[in-house]
């Protein structure tokens, strides 16, 4: 092949240059964020109840919270009711920042971890006060 | 289909509960069935919540500030130092005039020329604030309050230009900011309530999450006794009987918007 080195040379540096995204992303992609429900709040209801729980099942959280969320602040705002009582008939306050936020004090670990991965940026937090130990 | 047709299955469909306000309030996509919101047990309910201050009273400068500072500190309202135009209150002070215009005159008692009287929203009857909100963001409630629902607030400002009493403010410049000498605008933060954005209107919600969980509204508290607060269609209720014995006044009664604040104006036996 005419100059041949000189052109396999140059396709090498020209896929190491186009593939650069795929590798550079390997793994990262799909790297989920691992979400931490290690706080006080949640340690001390898992000793009151025996486990770990939210406000309801986990996939249904993961699913429908901002839909949960919608509805509890106009139940709140609109009607002036306060209290949750879940599909299993545990009670909770409704209260994006004095209930939710409570047991997910850890709010840059856990809301932010996944909104950021999904890329979605409640504005809520204009106006609702974030926990304490998030501020830096 | 005709306009006949069309008016009588529109007809039919809303006696059978399928129109359309039962459509979107029927079922709820956010929480499951099984799921139930309801009242706190504590809390206070009323046909028509309603306010009595005693003017007389309200006497040194602390005896005002505490209430407005109870007010302010637990809702997050920003103080603004020396900045009228961009001041935000729930409750302050007015001057004989400002609050009961017209009935000023030049023979006038020193007292009262001098005096000042708190003043908030006075949770109308007939709101015109709430008839002027586009987006129902501003509403009467069944007891009487007059809500703003700050998620629904576009900025808007008619109802500013609406009450005649200047009850509400429009949030100019970021609460959470800062006065040019430095200082947080918002003195003490609140962790259990929300402060509010820029570009909201803002005004006094009778501490409807006070209420919600069994407790007076702030100031009435901090008042000392100054300022009473409770149903004015319970002819047993304290703030009836106040009314029924001492001469009170409210604030623009000729505008028809029959407010719920009633002014015990005068009445020296508690001095
Ligand atoms: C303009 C300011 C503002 C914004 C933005 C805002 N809120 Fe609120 N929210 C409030 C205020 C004020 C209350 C009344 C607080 C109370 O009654 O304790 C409230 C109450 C609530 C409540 C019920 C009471 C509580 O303590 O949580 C929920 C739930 C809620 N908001 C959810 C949301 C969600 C979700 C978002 C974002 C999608 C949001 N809010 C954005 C101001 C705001
Ligand atoms: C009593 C404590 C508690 C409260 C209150 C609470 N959570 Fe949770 N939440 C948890 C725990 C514990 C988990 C993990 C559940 C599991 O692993 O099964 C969780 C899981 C979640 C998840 C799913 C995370 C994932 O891994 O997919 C979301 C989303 C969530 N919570 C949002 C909320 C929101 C929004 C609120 C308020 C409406 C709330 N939580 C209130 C304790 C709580
Ligand atoms: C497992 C991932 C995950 C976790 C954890 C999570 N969220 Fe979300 N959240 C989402 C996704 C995805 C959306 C966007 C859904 C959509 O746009 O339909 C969302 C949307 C929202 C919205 C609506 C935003 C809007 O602009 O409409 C609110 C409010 C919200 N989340 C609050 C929270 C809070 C508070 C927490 C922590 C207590 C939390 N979320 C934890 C994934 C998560």
């Amino acid at each position: 092949m005419y100059n041949g080195g000189k052109i396999i040379a140059g396709l090498a540096v020209f896929l190491a240059f186009f593939l650069f995204p795929f590798y550079y992303n390997l793994g990262k992609a799909n790297a989920r964020p691992e979400l931490k429900t290690d706080t006080p709040a949640i340690r001390e209801w898992a000793q009151k109840y025996g486990k770990k729980e939210c406000v309801e099942s986990k996939d249904f959280m993961r699913a429908e919270h901002m839909q949960l969320l919608n509805d509890w602040r106009d139940s709140v705002v609109r009607d002036g009711n306060r209290i949750y009582t879940n599909a299993e008939g545990r009670h909770h306050l409704m209260s994006l920042q004095n209930t939710c936020l409570n047991c997910h004090s850890n709010k840059k670990e856990f809301c932010d971890k996944c909104h950021n991965y999904m890329a979605v940026k409640p504005y809520c937090f204009n106006c609702h006060v974030e926990p304490k130990e998030n501020k830096s | 289909m005709n306009r006949r047709q069309f008016l009588k299955i529109a007809g039919a469909s809303t006696v059978l509960g399928l129109g359309g306000a039962s459509a979107v309030n029927g079922f709820r996509l956010g929480v499951p069935a099984a799921a139930r919101m309801s009242l706190d047990p504590r809390a206070l309910t009323a046909k028509r919540w309603g306010f009595v201050v005693d003017v007389s009273r309200l006497r040194t400068e602390e005896d005002y500030q505490k209430c407005i500072d109870a007010c302010h500190n637990i809702h997050n309202v920003p103080t603004f130092k020396n900045d009228l135009q961009h001041e935000v209150k729930w409750i302050w002070k007015e001057n004989f005039e400002a609050t009961f215009p017209g009935t000023e005159h030049e023979y006038m008692n020193a007292e009262f020329k001098e005096k000042k009287f708190l003043v908030f929203c006075n949770h109308c009857k007939e709101p015109a604030c709430v008839r002027v909100c586009p987006t129902k963001a501003t509403f009467k409630r069944e007891d009487g309050i007059v809500m703003q629902d700050m998620h629904r607030c576009i900025g808007c400002r008619f109802c500013m230009a609406a009450c005649p009493f200047g009850a509400r403010s429009f949030n100019y410049l970021d609460p959470r900011g800062k006065n040019p000498d430095g200082s947080p605008l918002i003195r003490v933060q609140s962790q259990t309530y929300p402060t509010r954005t820029i570009g909201v209107v803002e005004k006094c919600i009778a501490c409807y999450e006070r209420l919600a969980i069994g407790q007076q509204p702030a100031c009435v508290e901090a008042s000392n006794g100054a300022i009473l607060f409770g149903d004015l269609e319970d002819p047993n209720s304290e703030v009836r009987k106040v009314i029924g014995e001492k001469y009170t006044v409210r604030r623009k009664p000729e505008l028809g918007t029959q407010p719920s604040i009633y002014y015990v104006i005068g009445g020296s036996e508690h001095a």
